[in-house]
């Protein structure tokens, strides 16, 4: 017994994993789902990536539709006989400084009489464009026949007036009628009695809105009164018995109600004209006549229609006025929807409806002419430099350190390098696209450099040896073989760096490219501005219509800069080289 | 004139091209026998002669004489006027309205006389430089075409000179950077130390004051202008928005990295690399306006609708935007070194039984490492220095506070905000823009020299 105990006395210790027992097993599973995990999780970045970029594309391109669109009246305009004094029919100085804006107020009177007043006229006459008068005087200038003639012409609007075709307006709800209606009068503040109640339905459904907004009032009036802000509970009890007055005024069913301009508004389409109702009872109504009416008469069941504008006043920029202004130019087929060329042709403007991004485009081209024909050179001659001649010692390491700093040095620094050296040491022009230009010829020299560095070190070195071994110099061998060979990489190098300038607007900021310049720039000293400083520009500006601007230069931006990407691409496609 | 001068120029750089050319090709049918150099670089050579001279004169002469007529003007006018920057440049100014015709009304005789001696000056000047400018140009070309001989080294002088042009164009990098440190370093060293300047802080009231307010300095009667420039919440601010930017950016960067280099079949390669690419060309401008347009205004309502007091300029807009552009940038950058492990080391983990996770996590990382930490450095530095999503989203209100949901400022939307605009100077809040862009410029400088030397011991570590 004890020899047994003795002879087994140490078994050497090996753990032994079975691989098939439940709990070997439940951990390789656990491994298994943790690297499905990891793997999903890649996933998972990289989708995240390319959603957040096509939500980005898909963003700015619905914000952009708009920008390509524009509304125009479709008028028959008569330039009077009196424009000018009879003779000075064939002088353009006279035709350009002569009075349009009678021309225009009497153009839209003839489309839409009956509009009286001075605050419906100016109105109506602002509808249209600041714009609209000088496209008639070019028309007159380039043919002075046209005066004491009628003449078919498109009249831009103005831009909310162009916003409300384009959507920013109010859906509009059409009930007829189901009994007799008979007005008390044909413009002024009138009364019109429907015995058949008809207006019923929508002295209900004001008064659904009333008890919403006294609820809305009782929770307010809850929340002020457990605040602890000094007066909290004056306050409150101010605003509950403001709720309990509406609440007692939305539970009197038959009570006639004040609309105010929170709530829908409620029209009366009659005998030609338009009510806008201010007092609304069941069995009648009081308002004011937006369009005159024809007649006093009494109109019958269905002839006559209640319009629900849903958006209330006080939440849309165009006014009921407006609206019925515009919908009835409408109704006569005379708004017009065209292809916004504008956009295309003339330069920055405060009006939306009249700005484009030509100025900005004219700028940028210059401004990048001036950039390549600066880095292109110095780029690929440094790059030459560094890869085929430099000698190895400290000095080159200094410049190859500066340039890999350079091409992380913030972009804003090179701008205010362009705002002390360029403008203020030298004296350069602000704003103008030679100086921009040269600010971003030093912004993008690095990448330039780097790319034909790498372009000509990838020649391989055999084809520089064999034209050294045949007797060529060596700034031969280089400007002749290998040179040509690295093209193809430098070009898609250029382009890529090229892209970045054309992007690039922190830089431009310091160096004054932000004014407001309506002119198309003629040259590189002159004035301008650049297409990413007018997106810039743009969407800091207030109006609605700005923004669909913005993100039409901004869709032009990145058209820009697909194509040139693009071309980089097909570039390497179609020239890359393997040895 | 100067398109005359430069059609002389070229006329005379054709001519001396040709002409140069055509003697060392007659050299050749000659006596003397075999060329040293080959005929076109004579010419070369020729050319090199005129051009180098002429552009010179151009480039000395052209401001000289300008600053001579300028200065004529003064001499019509009493001392007073010429030394009044303001005055010096309306005088200047109706000088050459009145000499392009558009001056309005009648001038006065002392401006009449100004501009005659003015147009004088400028005239003569130019003819002068004009007359220089192609004499020294033909003095070059006769002596290189003296020298034409069969035994003239003209290949080695032209490439000499090529050499030259070429460390030239190198030299530019450094003199951009030249150019940053002085413009920089000049304009904050006169913003602390000029003791003209009204309101200047002191270096530490400017590094560890937290009230940040250029405005105020402006109004020295009005408020305690000494703390105005108090760098503290700017500095919280862009480390604010930074930090929501790696937060964003490091996981999404690293994971799709990961997932390209590891896991990625080529078809889905060749599908998500242009992708990130696109994202990496959009301009900061348009992912600015997408962050004040669209993202501000969600993340404004969904804060309300939990109940949550958000600004309409967020931190949180303008970092996650700024973070989407950096995923790119982070994502590339960790590709390239998570390639350069050696597949050595995949394949012993792999042997050991490892599941790919495992060994990415336990074997690739950590190898990788001082890649991907140098990376970080440089998205944090592009982060920094990022100016165009933050002015367009962040806000312009200095907020000492670490709350992502108020509105904060960094260094760059304050640089922009002064410099935008009327500017002069000699006052202390234009200058405090450039010793904010010192401050800007030195972080990013650090953070690129750190990361670029971690990753050359890296490099040299598995080369």
């Amino acid at each position: 017994m004890t020899d047994l105990t003795a002879g087994t006395a140490t078994p050497p210790i090996r753990r032994r994993v079975d691989i098939t027992s439940p709990e070997a097993q439940a951990a390789i599973r656990r491994r298994y789902r943790a690297e499905a995990r990891f793997k999903a999780y890649g996933l998972l970045a990289i989708l995240t990536a390319a959603v957040f970029l096509t939500v980005l594309l898909v963003d700015v391109g619905t914000k952009a539709f708009p920008a390509f669109t524009t509304h125009s009246l479709q008028l028959d305009v008569a330039i009077p006989n009196d424009l000018v004094a009879p003779e000075q029919k064939n002088d353009p100085v006279a035709i350009r400084t002569a009075d349009y804006l009678p021309v225009m107020r009497d153009t839209l009177r003839t489309a839409i009489p009956g509009v009286q007043g001075r605050g419906p006229e100016r109105t109506l006459i602002r509808l249209i464009s600041t714009g609209a008068a000088d496209d008639i005087r070019e028309r007159i200038v380039a043919n002075p026949a046209l005066i004491g003639t009628t003449i078919k012409a498109p009249l831009l609007l103005s831009d909310d007036a162009d916003l409300y075709f384009k959507g920013a307006g109010t859906p509009i709800v059409v009930r007829p009628s189901r009994g007799v209606a008979t007005p008390s009068d044909t413009s002024g503040s009138i009364t019109i009695t429907a015995p058949g109640n008809d207006f019923s339905e929508n002295l209900v459904s004001v008064k659904l809105v009333m008890a919403e907004r006294a609820n809305a009032l009782l929770a307010d009036a809850e929340r002020t009164s457990r605040s602890t802000a000094p007066n909290a509970a004056e306050r409150a009890a101010e605003l509950r018995k403001e709720a309990t007055e509406l609440a007692a005024r939305a539970n009197d069913r038959t009570a006639a109600e004040t609309l105010d301009s929170r709530l829908p508004s409620l029209l009366v389409g009659i005998n030609g004209g338009l009510v806008k109702i201010s007092q609304l009872a069941a069995d009648r109504i009081e308002g004011d006549v937006l369009l005159p009416l024809s007649s006093t008469n009494e109109s019958q069941a269905g002839n006559w229609r209640i319009l629900t504008y849903t958006t209330p006043e006080s939440s849309r920029k165009i006014t009921d006025l407006e609206v019925a202004l515009l919908e009835r130019f409408k109704a006569n087929a005379q708004v017009e929807r065209s292809f916004n060329w504008r956009f295309f042709t003339s330069g920055d403007s405060r009006e939306p409806e009249l700005a484009g991004i030509r100025g900005a485009i004219v700028g940028t081209a210059l401004t990048l002419i001036v950039t390549l024909i600066l880095c292109l050179p110095i780029g690929v001659a440094a790059a030459i430099y560094l890869e085929e001649f430099a000698p190895k010692n400290r000095f080159t390491d200094l410049i190859e350190v500066n340039i890999n700093n350079l091409a992380a040095v913030p972009s804003i620094v090179f701008g205010l390098l362009g705002l002390a050296m360029f403008l203020n040491f030298f004296g350069l022009p602000r704003s103008a696209p030679l100086v921009g230009g040269l600010v971003l010829a030093l912004l993008v020299l690095p990448t330039i450099i780097i790319a034909s560095r790498a372009a000509l070190k990838a020649v391989p070195p055999s084809i520089k040896e064999a034209a050294l071994g045949v007797g060529a110099s060596h700034q031969q061998a280089v400007f002749h073989h290998v040179l040509p060979l690295a093209m193809p990489g430098i070009m898609t190098g250029t382009i890529i760096g090229m892209a970045h300038a054309l992007g690039e607007t922190a830089p431009l900021l310091m160096i004054g490219m932000v004014a407001f310049i309506v002119d198309v720039p003629g040259g590189i000293t002159d004035a301008a501005t650049v297409l990413p400083v007018q997106i810039y520009l743009w969407s800091d500006l207030p109006e609605l219509a700005f923004q669909a601007k913005t993100a039409g230069a901004i869709v032009v931006l990145l058209v820009f800069l697909f194509v040139m990407n693009g071309t980089a691409i097909w570039l390497r496609k179609r020239f890359e080289r393997r040895w | 004139m100067t398109a005359i001068y430069f059609l002389t120029l070229a006329c005379l750089v054709v001519a001396g091209y040709f002409i140069a050319a055509k003697r060392a090709q007659s050299l050749r049918a000659g006596p003397g026998g075999a060329l040293h150099s080959l005929p076109t670089y004579h010419g070369l050579l020729a050319a090199v002669a005129l051009i180098v001279p002429m552009i010179l004169v151009f480039a000395i002469g052209t401001p000289l004489v300008k600053q001579l007529a300028t200065s004529s003007v003064f001499n019509f006018f009493p001392p007073e006027i010429a030394n009044d920057p303001l005055q010096r440049g309306v005088v200047l100014r109706d000088v050459s309205n009145l000499l392009d015709g558009r001056h309005q009304g009648d001038p006065s005789a002392a401006l009449r006389d100004a501009a005659a001696s003015y147009a004088g000056i400028f005239t003569t000047g130019r003819l002068a430089v004009l007359g220089i400018g192609t004499a020294l140009g033909l003095l070059a070309l006769f002596l290189v075409l003296s020298r034409i001989s069969s035994t003239f080294r003209a290949r080695n002088y032209f490439e000499r000179f090529v050499i030259a042009v070429l460390i030239l164009c190198a030299l530019v990098a450094i003199l951009t950077t030249i150019g940053i440190v002085f413009s920089v370093v000049w304009e904050t060293y006169r913003f602390f130390f000029d003791p003209s300047l009204k309101g200047r802080p002191s270096v530490s009231e400017f590094l560890f004051g937290t009230e940040w307010n250029p405005q105020a300095a402006l109004r020295a009667d009005q408020g305690d202008i000494k703390t105005a420039f108090g760098f503290i919440p700017l500095l919280t601010g862009t480390l604010l928005i930074t930090f929501i930017a790696i937060l964003v950016a490091g996981p999404l960067g690293l994971f799709s990295a990961i997932y390209l280099s590891e896991y990625a079949t080529p078809r889905f390669r060749a599908w998500a690399k242009p992708v990130l690419e696109i994202l990496a060309g959009v301009p900061t401008v348009v992912l600015g306006f997408f962050a004040a347009l669209t993202v501000a205004p969600y993340i404004r309502g969904w804060g309300e609708s939990f109940g949550l007091d958000v600004a309409s300029e967020s931190a949180l807009a303008a970092g996650l935007v700024m973070g989407m552009m950096i995923i790119p940038f982070i994502s590339s950058l960790s590709d390239d070194v998570i390639n350069a492990v050696p597949q050595s080391l995949r394949d012993g983990a792999y042997a050991l039984g490892a599941t790919k996770s495992e060994t990415i996590k336990k074997v690739i990382l950590p190898a990788a490492l001082p890649g991907i930490v140098s990376a970080f450095m440089l998205a944090i530095s592009r982060a920094i220095g990022e100016t165009m999503i933050v002015v367009m989203a962040a806000g312009l209100a200095a907020n000492l506070t670490f709350n992502p949901l108020e509105a904060v400022t960094t260094i760059t939307v304050q640089i922009k905000t002064i410099l935008v605009g009327d500017q002069e100077f000699d006052s202390a809040k234009t200058l405090a823009a450039f010793a904010l862009g010192f401050v800007l410029f030195f972080v990013t400088l650090v953070l690129n020299i750190i990361a670029q030397q971690i990753v050359r011991r890296y490099r040299e570590q598995y080369d």
